[in-house]
Order: structure tokens, then C-alpha cells, then sequence
């Protein structure tokens, strides 16, 4: 009982995010009659949210290293976005040596930002603000005011369609529309329940602190059970999208770089101790330079993902863009102050996003109310993560408390 | 002699896990000047912060009685009502403000409508005047010096219609002819108004200038109380009180091996990061030796932890020169990456500050400095560095149930073990330890100076840095003594005795003595 309570309130973070993932999918889907859990409404959320996981999980890093956001990513997505238009469609370059190049202009708008912020020390919420500005005002420029379109087949196809059906022979007739989605899903169940069990079994062996084999299990059988449900909605519609390929290279090398690579413990300790990780050997001023330089080559590789979406290059591209990522990022239970979240978490603070941007969309609800409802959103997980950190012993509670006592 | 203004009776102050105070007793006559002197961490702090209220009433036992009535100040601002106004080493201005708004600052002089300003900058004139500041009041406190800011502090505390002035090491930050203008306005408010100061002061010199009556505070505990005016008290009688406490052993045996120079410091100098034109080190020769413990002595802000940031790849100072050699050769270190590399270690005085990642757990925190020897390409090895926690949790006896657990989590000698580990893990040569038996308890202490001997066993060079006396008397085989920028003396520990390093660092302020003799 003890240890479970312990396993609780370590994992309490986590829990609850998932918890209210789940309840907030339910909901949803209750209000719009089943309409969010639909196969092509399933389809749409993921191309629609697509970009909002890639470029909250470069903001992450930029949060961790102390809690600065990078405010101009919105306006790299619309340059990338117009530079895109620019070589394909005004110059007709080649696609993929465009695609090359848009992304190495991300790496050099984030050597700029992170040139001001790690070495000149401007505080990284005014050199994005100035970031925001300046490529937003560039876009302008590049486009002259006009949206380009319509970009070539091939750029759109890297992000937008569905995975052929090219295991269709073995469907032994199930009706499906796409059966490979379904195999996909089955198959990376297997391997998350097969990754579980090895993990638990190795830090047994270890003498480390695990879980039951029952927890263990149970949690592996319920995610791979979710995981083959959501590929067997989409295989009901065209199939899996072709852009969570790219979401998913994002999720799995950055879970990786930052929970098994020394650059990622480097990145949790200039956040959560800047000076002693200076003292420690850290580069602390090359840290937060790359992380800027990584937030603006995802905010670039999110341009492309969604100009191929829009099937356009547009001056207004990417509004408010930074407001949804950093949303996410606090959501998914990163700490204001640096040093603390993970990737994990952030891909679930994007989906409670995602899911309620959509559900209210299907519901009617008005774009205003929307903003309300978010903003509420935000700021209760974000207290949440306050209040359950100062354990209880709010001051204002407590005092709230004792002064009605003694009333 | 007029009768007593302050008594404070029976004070006792405890901090989580340590007796600050202990039965304190303290009575100040109106119109005197009173010093308070001990070594650091005697107290003397703690006593002013529950006498002004920064302490509240509920926090210490005792009680004080000031001008016939017993008082209970639950804030500084009670204490300030009855004209007891505390001025901080650390000067409380702003710098963006000027001398008139900050002498005002929290006691503004309001008029119709908002702040009355031809009042607020006429009555600070006033006040400037009687401290004999010369300045415009509309002059922001930035651009004027140190000793004129200490001038402000005080003309502050007129304003607040003082009665008892309390000042805690006034003159540490100032030159010898400030200290002495300084020191002259206190004697000038004693015979013209009556004013009654108590003065924290570790220089002995001006204590005996300036004050009536003495009291010596150690360990908490008021050891006796001394009177100036009949005859001077000598530097020596003091001293004697401050340190006159029994060895004890507290302290682990170990065997010397002392071999060849590892760390050879020569003419470093270093200064200070912001005003560049202050030397904080001046111009230092010092060296350690393999299986050495080399202790640094001094007081607070004798420029010991500048000198060991400045070796330790430049991380403070600017402006630094000199020459720096490892078992003989000469190196430069530019980072602490780079120093790490070389094979130092400097463990900060200040775990929480610059020390820890107190929201990392300790393995993660164990391994920072050095995540080379757990990772390849780049790619940690969780299970080496998993073991690597587990064999200095081991070793280090760091109490905690798990090596996942966050260092925030630990209690303070656990944390300062965790610290001492991170740095063991980097392999290094050369250990600078600064303070690391700060706020930790009797019990971690032994085991932190048993960690130092298996250290010095093995070969390494151990640098030490305390300001506790009979730490370094326990611990070193040599000590070097550092007052102001400089080393005054240095001294293989069959003749060091605490005496004779106070002595040292009394005569380095000895210079500025000679001129205040009446």
C-alpha cells in the first residue's frame, strides 16, 4: 500500500495529464455525438495538430533551459513557409533541394536568435519578440502581401495523404479501407508491451525500484489497446497520415536526446541550476545557443508541414502559433522555472490542445470562447503543478482556512 | 553613567537543527558605544536580527527590555517606531534611486496628492548635513562612492529619529579615511546627541578606538563583557576571548604522505568582476602538495573563495594574472570544463546557489561534472552511471532511500555529501574545499573530514578553505592565513595556533590602526 501510494505520487503528474486527456476525449465525444472520435475527424485532428507537437517540443527545450520561451516562432513558420513558395513554386527548384534549404535557413534564424540570447545575454523573450517582428515583416516582403499556390505534388506528398495500403494482401477481408494502419497499430502495440516488460524485468534484475509485473502489464495493455484503436480508426478512413511519420521521428529522437544523451542532462541542469552547472563544466552559454538553434529548425521543418498542409504560402501563416506550442509545453507539465518536463508530457499538453481546439470547433463553439476556455485551461495546469508542489502549504489557503476557524 | 537603555535576557535562538544563540545576555547604557565581537558564525548577526525585529517575537525565547519596557517587535517596523534602526553590511539602497528617495524609501514624506518632494529632498539636506555629506540629495546613489552610501545609510537612520544605532561591520567595504570619518560621527552623535550605537566589527583596531564597552560572543554564547573607558582594552585580551574554546577531538587521524608539489600558485591577481578597478586577490603565491591539506584562513570577504574561483578556469574575476602549474607544469584554464579536464575540483561554499541541481536526483547530480566516464558518443550508460550513485552513496554514506530521489529531498549534510561525491566521481588531482562543513551537523562533519583524509590517502592535493579556526587546526598540515586580497602568513601547523592566526589577520588592518590613535 505504501509503495503504491509512493509509485502515486511520483507518477502523480502523469497521471493526472493522462487522466484529464482521457476525460477530456470522453467529453468531447459525448457533446458532438461521436462525432470527435470519427475516423476522418480522427484524420484531420492529427494533420491539424500536426505541427503544434513539432514545434512544442523544440519550445520544451527552450522552457527547460530555464524557462524562456521563443516567442517568434510563429513568424519563422510563415518565412519558411514563404521561402518554400519563393524557390518552388515563383523560382521551380527542385523540391527536395528546397525542402534542404529551408531547413538550413531554420538553423540560421536560430543562430541568430541564439547569438543574442546566449552570448550577448538579451533576455530571450525580447530577442524573439524582435524575431517575431522581423520575419514576420520579411514574409511581407518575400510574398509581397500575396499568397503563393499551388506548391508541386512531390512537397505536398512529404506531409500530407495517407500511407498507401501497400500491405493490403494480407487483409484476410476485414473491410477495412487501409488494413496496413491497422497492422501498423498492432504491430507497435506489441512493441511498447514487449518494451515494457524487458524494462521492468531489467531494473528487477538491477535491484532498482519497479513496478509490479500486474501494473506493469496492465498499463502496457492499455496503451497498446489505445494505440490499436486509434490506428484501426484510421485505417476505417484513407489510413495513417503520412505527416506522423515525421511527429513521430521528432517524438522518438528528442525523448531520446533528452533522457539518454549527455547534451539532454546538460539541458535539465542549465535549467534547473544555471551556475552550478557552469561550475560543473557545463557550456552553458552553447546549451542555450543550440536550443534556440534547434527551436527555429523545428519551427522551419512545422513551416513546411504546414504550407504543404495549406497547399500555400501565406503572409498571415503561423498567427498566434508560439501561444499554442508554449500552451502545450506548460500544459504537458513543464516547469515555469526550467529544469523539470519531458517530451512525453508535452505530446500529451498538445493532444488536450488539440482535442479541445476540435471539439469545440465540432461543437459550434465561437472562436472567442475558445480563446477563453484555453486560456482557463492553462492557467489551472499550470496551478496544479504550483500548488501541488508547495504540498499543501499554500499561504493564502492555510491563512484562508485558519481565519474561518477562528471566526 | 547613565542607566541601561537595552537589556536583552536569557536569548535563545534556534535554527532548524542548530543553536544560534544560547542564553544570551546583552545590556547596552544610554549613550555608549557597544561593540560586539566573535568569529564567525559566533552569533553576533542572529542577536542584532532578534533585537530589531527581523526575528520576530515567538521565534526566540527571552525577552528585551528597551527603555524600561519590555518589548515584542513581531517586524522591523515596531522596532523602528522606537528609534532602533539596524544598518546591514550589505547596504539596503537603490541604486536607481536617488540619495533623497532612498533616505525616504518606506517613510515617505507625503503631501496633497502624492509625494511631497521640495520636502522630501529640503529634510534630506538637513539630515546630509548632520552626516556631513556633501552631495546633491537628487544624486543617484550609483554614482556616488561606497563610504559616502554608508554616510546615506546613516543619515537614513536620523531620519527615523534614532535612538539606538545598530551597525553591523560598517566599515568592512571601506577605505581606512572613510572608516575613520565613519567612526568620528559615531563619537560626534554620542557627545552631541546622545545617541547610543552598537557596532558589529571583526576590526579590533577600531573597536578599541571607538567603543566603551565590549562584549564577546562565541558559539552562540556571551563569553564576557569588557569596559574600554577605564583603560584600553589590548587586541590580545579580546582575541583570547573570541577563541579561548577547548579542542576537542572532533577531528580523524590520518598518516601523512606528503610528496611532490601538485598546485603551484604564483603572483595571482585578480579583480573584482564588476568594478574592475578593485584587486580582490593581490598578487597570491601559494602551493599544495601531493597528500597535503592545505588550509586557507581569513575572514569573510578576505578574497579565499575569489582566489580558488579565479584557479578554477577563470569562473570569477576579471583582469586575472599570474601563473599557474600542475605537478610542476605550467597550464592555463580558461573554463571550468576546462579545469575539470585538468584534473581540479572546486566545491562551492554555496550548495543551493551554485553548487546543486537541486530539481535533479542524485545520480543525475553525482555525475554532471564528468558524464564522460558514464557515457559514449554522447550516449549515457544509465546503469554505469546507476552504479557509479550507488558505490558513492556507498562510500559517502549519503542517507537517502534511493539514488532516483531529487537532492531537494535531502537534508542539508546529505546534500553537502552529495556535492562532496559529485566531485569525487570527476577523478580529480587537485580539491579545492570551500566551507564544506557549512550548516552541517556534528556527525557529518566527522564523515566529511574522513572523506578529506581518504582523499589526501590517495594522493590528491586538498586546498581547504574554512572560517572555523580549529577546522583547519584539526585538518591541515599547513595554513595559510589571508587577510584583504593577500596572504599575511603562512604556517606548518605545529605553530598555528588560533591566536596567532587572528594575530596575523589583526595586524594586516594593523597599518590603518596606527593613524587613530588620539
Amino acid at each position: 500500500m505504501d509503495k503504491l501510494k509512493t509509485a502515486f505520487s511520483k507518477n502523480l503528474k502523469q497521471f493526472v495529464m493522462l487522466f484529464t486527456l482521457v476525460v477530456i476525449i470522453v467529453f468531447f465525444q459525448l457533446m458532438t455525438r461521436g462525432t470527435l472520435l470519427k475516423p476522418m475527424n480522427v484524420f484531420n485532428l492529427i494533420n491539424q495538430n500536426a505541427y503544434v507537437v513539432v514545434l512544442a517540443v523544440g519550445m520544451l527545450l527552450c522552457i527547460l533551459t530555464g524557462g524562456n520561451v521563443d516567442l517568434s516562432v510563429g513568424s519563422v513558420v510563415a518565412f519558411v513557409g514563404a521561402c518554400a513558395g519563393t524557390l518552388m513554386i515563383t523560382w521551380k527548384w527542385d523540391p527536395y533541394l528546397s525542402v534542404f534549404l529551408c531547413l538550413i535557413m531554420g538553423v540560421l534564424i536560430g543562430a541568430w536568435h541564439g547569438f543574442w540570447i546566449a552570448y550577448v545575454r538579451i533576455p530571450a523573450f525580447i530577442v524573439t519578440l524582435s524575431g517575431q517582428l522581423i520575419f514576420r515583416g520579411l514574409t511581407l516582403i518575400v510574398l509581397k502581401g500575396l499568397t503563393l499556390s499551388p506548391f508541386p505534388k512531390a512537397f505536398m506528398s512529404l506531409s500530407t495523404g495517407a500511407i498507401g495500403n501497400f500491405l493490403g494482401f494480407l487483409d484476410p477481408g476485414s473491410g477495412l479501407r487501409n488494413f496496413t494502419s491497422l497492422l501498423i497499430g498492432i504491430i507497435m502495440g506489441l512493441v511498447f508491451i514487449f518494451l515494457e516488460l524487458k524494462k521492468q524485468a531489467d531494473r528487477k534484475r538491477k535491484g532498482y525500484s519497479y513496478d509490479s509485473l500486474m501494473v506493469t502489464l496492465v498499463r502496457g495493455l492499455v496503451i497498446a489497446a489505445a494505440l490499436v484503436y486509434f490506428f484501426w480508426l484510421l485505417a476505417c478512413y484513407i489510413g495513417t497520415p503520412v505527416v506522423l511519420i515525421t511527429v513521430g521521428i521528432v517524438l522518438v529522437v528528442y525523448s531520446y536526446l533528452t533522457s539518454k544523451t549527455v547534451m539532454g542532462r546538460h539541458i535539465y541542469a542549465v535549467g534547473g541550476n544555471e551556475k552550478a552547472a557552469r561550475l560543473s563544466g557545463v557550456k552553458t552559454d552553447k546549451i542555450i545557443f543550440l536550443t534556440y538553434v534547434n527551436m527555429s529548425f523545428l519551427a522551419a521543418v512545422a513551416g513546411l508541414i504546414f504550407s504543404a498542409r495549406l497547399q500555400s504560402a501565406s503572409p498571415q501563416a503561423g498567427t498566434g502559433f508560439e501561444l499554442d506550442a508554449i500552451g502545450a509545453v506548460y500544459i504537458g507539465g513543464a516547469s515555469a522555472y526550467g529544469g523539470i518536463g519531458t517530451v512525453g508530457g508535452t505530446l500529451i499538453g498538445a493532444l488536450i490542445m488539440g482535442v479541445l481546439n476540435n471539439g469545440m470547433s465540432i461543437m459550434g463553439i465561437s472562436i472567442d470562447m475558445q480563446q477563453v476556455v484555453k486560456g482557463l485551461v492553462l492557467l489551472a495546469a499550470v496551478a496544479f503543478d504550483v500548488i501541488s508542489k508547495q504540498k499543501i502549504s499554500l499561504p493564502f489557503f492555510t491563512r484562508l482556512f485558519s481565519r474561518r476557524k477562528a471566526a | 553613567m547613565a542607566g541601561a537603555l537595552l537589556e536583552m535576557r536569557g536569548i535563545t535562538k534556534t535554527f532548524p537543527g542548530v543553536k544560534a544563540l544560547d542564553n544570551v545576555n546583552l545590556t547596552v547604557n544610554e549613550g555608549e558605544i557597544h561593540a560586539i565581537v566573535g568569529e564567525n558564525g559566533a552569533g553576533k548577526s542572529t542577536l542584532m536580527n532578534v533585537l530589531s525585529g527581523i526575528h520576530p517575537y515567538g521565534s526566540y525565547e527571552g525577552e528585551i527590555i528597551y527603555d524600561g519596557q519590555e518589548c515584542r517587535f513581531s517586524s522591523i517596523r515596531d522596532s523602528e517606531r522606537l528609534g532602533i534602526v539596524i544598518i546591514h553590511q550589505e547596504l539596503a539602497l537603490v541604486p536607481y534611486l536617488s540619495i533623497g528617495e532612498n533616505m525616504f524609501l518606506g517613510n515617505e514624506q507625503v503631501g496633497f496628492g502624492g509625494i511631497n518632494w521640495d520636502l522630501t529632498y529640503q529634510k534630506a539636506r538637513e539630515h546630509m548635513l548632520e552626516v556631513g555629506l556633501d552631495e546633491n540629495p537628487r544624486t543617484l546613489i550609483k554614482d556616488i562612492g561606497v563610504g559616502k552610501q554608508q554616510l546615506v545609510e546613516i543619515a537614513k537612520a536620523l531620519a527615523k529619529n534614532v535612538r539606538l544605532l545598530i551597525l553591523d561591520e560598517p566599515t568592512s567595504s571601506l577605505n581606512d579615511e572613510d572608516s575613520l570619518n565613519l567612526l568620528n560621527l559615531l563619537k560626534r552623535f554620542r557627545a552631541e546627541r546622545g545617541i547610543t550605537s552598537i557596532m558589529i566589527s571583526h576590526k579590533l583596531g577600531e573597536i578599541a578606538y571607538v567603543a566603551d564597552r565590549i562584549t564577546i560572543l562565541r558559539d552562540g554564547s556571551t563569553i564576557e563583557t569588557l569596559d574600554n573607558t577605564e583603560s584600553a582594552v589590548s587586541e590580545s585580551r579580546i582575541i583570547r576571548g573570541m577563541v579561548g574554546r577547548e579542542m576537542v577531538d572532533r577531528f580523524p587521524k590520518r598518516e601523512s604522505h606528503i610528496g611532490k608539489k601538485a598546485l603551484e600558485v604564483e603572483n595571482w591577481t585578480v579583480y573584482h568582476p564588476l568594478y574592475t578597478e578593485r584587486r580582490v586577490v593581490d598578487n597570491v603565491s601559494l602551493n599544495v602538495r601531493k597528500g597535503e591539506v592545505v588550509g586557507i584562513a581569513g575572514l569573510i570577504g578576505a578574497g579565499r573563495t575569489e582566489l580558488c574561483q579565479s584557479v578554477f578556469g577563470k569562473v570569477y574575476g576579471a583582469k586575472i594574472s599570474g601563473t599557474l602549474k600542475k605537478d610542476g607544469q605550467e597550464i592555463t584554464l580558461d573554463s571550468a570544463a576546462d579545469a575539470i579536464a585538468n584534473g581540479f575540483a572546486y566545491i562551492t561554499e554555496d550548495r543551493k546557489g551554485d553548487g546543486l541541481v537541486l530539481s535533479n536526483s542524485v545520480t543525475h547530480n553525482i555525475t554532471l561534472s564528468r558524464l564522460q566516464l558514464v557515457s559514449e558518443k554522447g550516449v549515457i550508460d544509465k546503469d554505469k552511471e546507476r552504479h557509479a550513485a550507488e558505490d558513492y552513496r556507498e562510500k559517502l554514506n549519503i542517507r537517502t532511500p534511493d539514488v532516483e530521489q531529487l537532492v531537494s529531498n535531502l537534508s542539508g549534510g546529505n546534500q553537502q555529501k552529495v556535492l562532496v561525491g559529485k566531485w569525487m566521481f570527476a577523478q580529480p588531482d587537485i580539491m579545492m574545499l570551500d566551507e564544506p562543513t557549512r550548516g552541517v551537523d556534528v556527525g557529518a562533519k566527522y564523515e566529511i573530514y574522513s572523506i578529506i583524509n581518504r582523499l589526501v590517502g590517495e594522493g590528491k592535493a586538498v586546498l581547504l578553505i574554512s572560517s572555523e579556526l580549529p577546522e583547519l587546526l584539526g585538518m591541515c598540515d599547513r595554513i595559510y592565513v589571508m587577510a584583504e586580497g593577500r596572504i599575511v602568513g603562512e604556517l606548518p601547523v605545529e605553530q598555528a595556533t588560533q591566536v596567532a592566526i587572528m594575530d596575523l589577520i589583526m595586524q594586516a588592518s594593523k597599518g590603518a590602526k596606527t593613524t587613530w590613535t588620539n
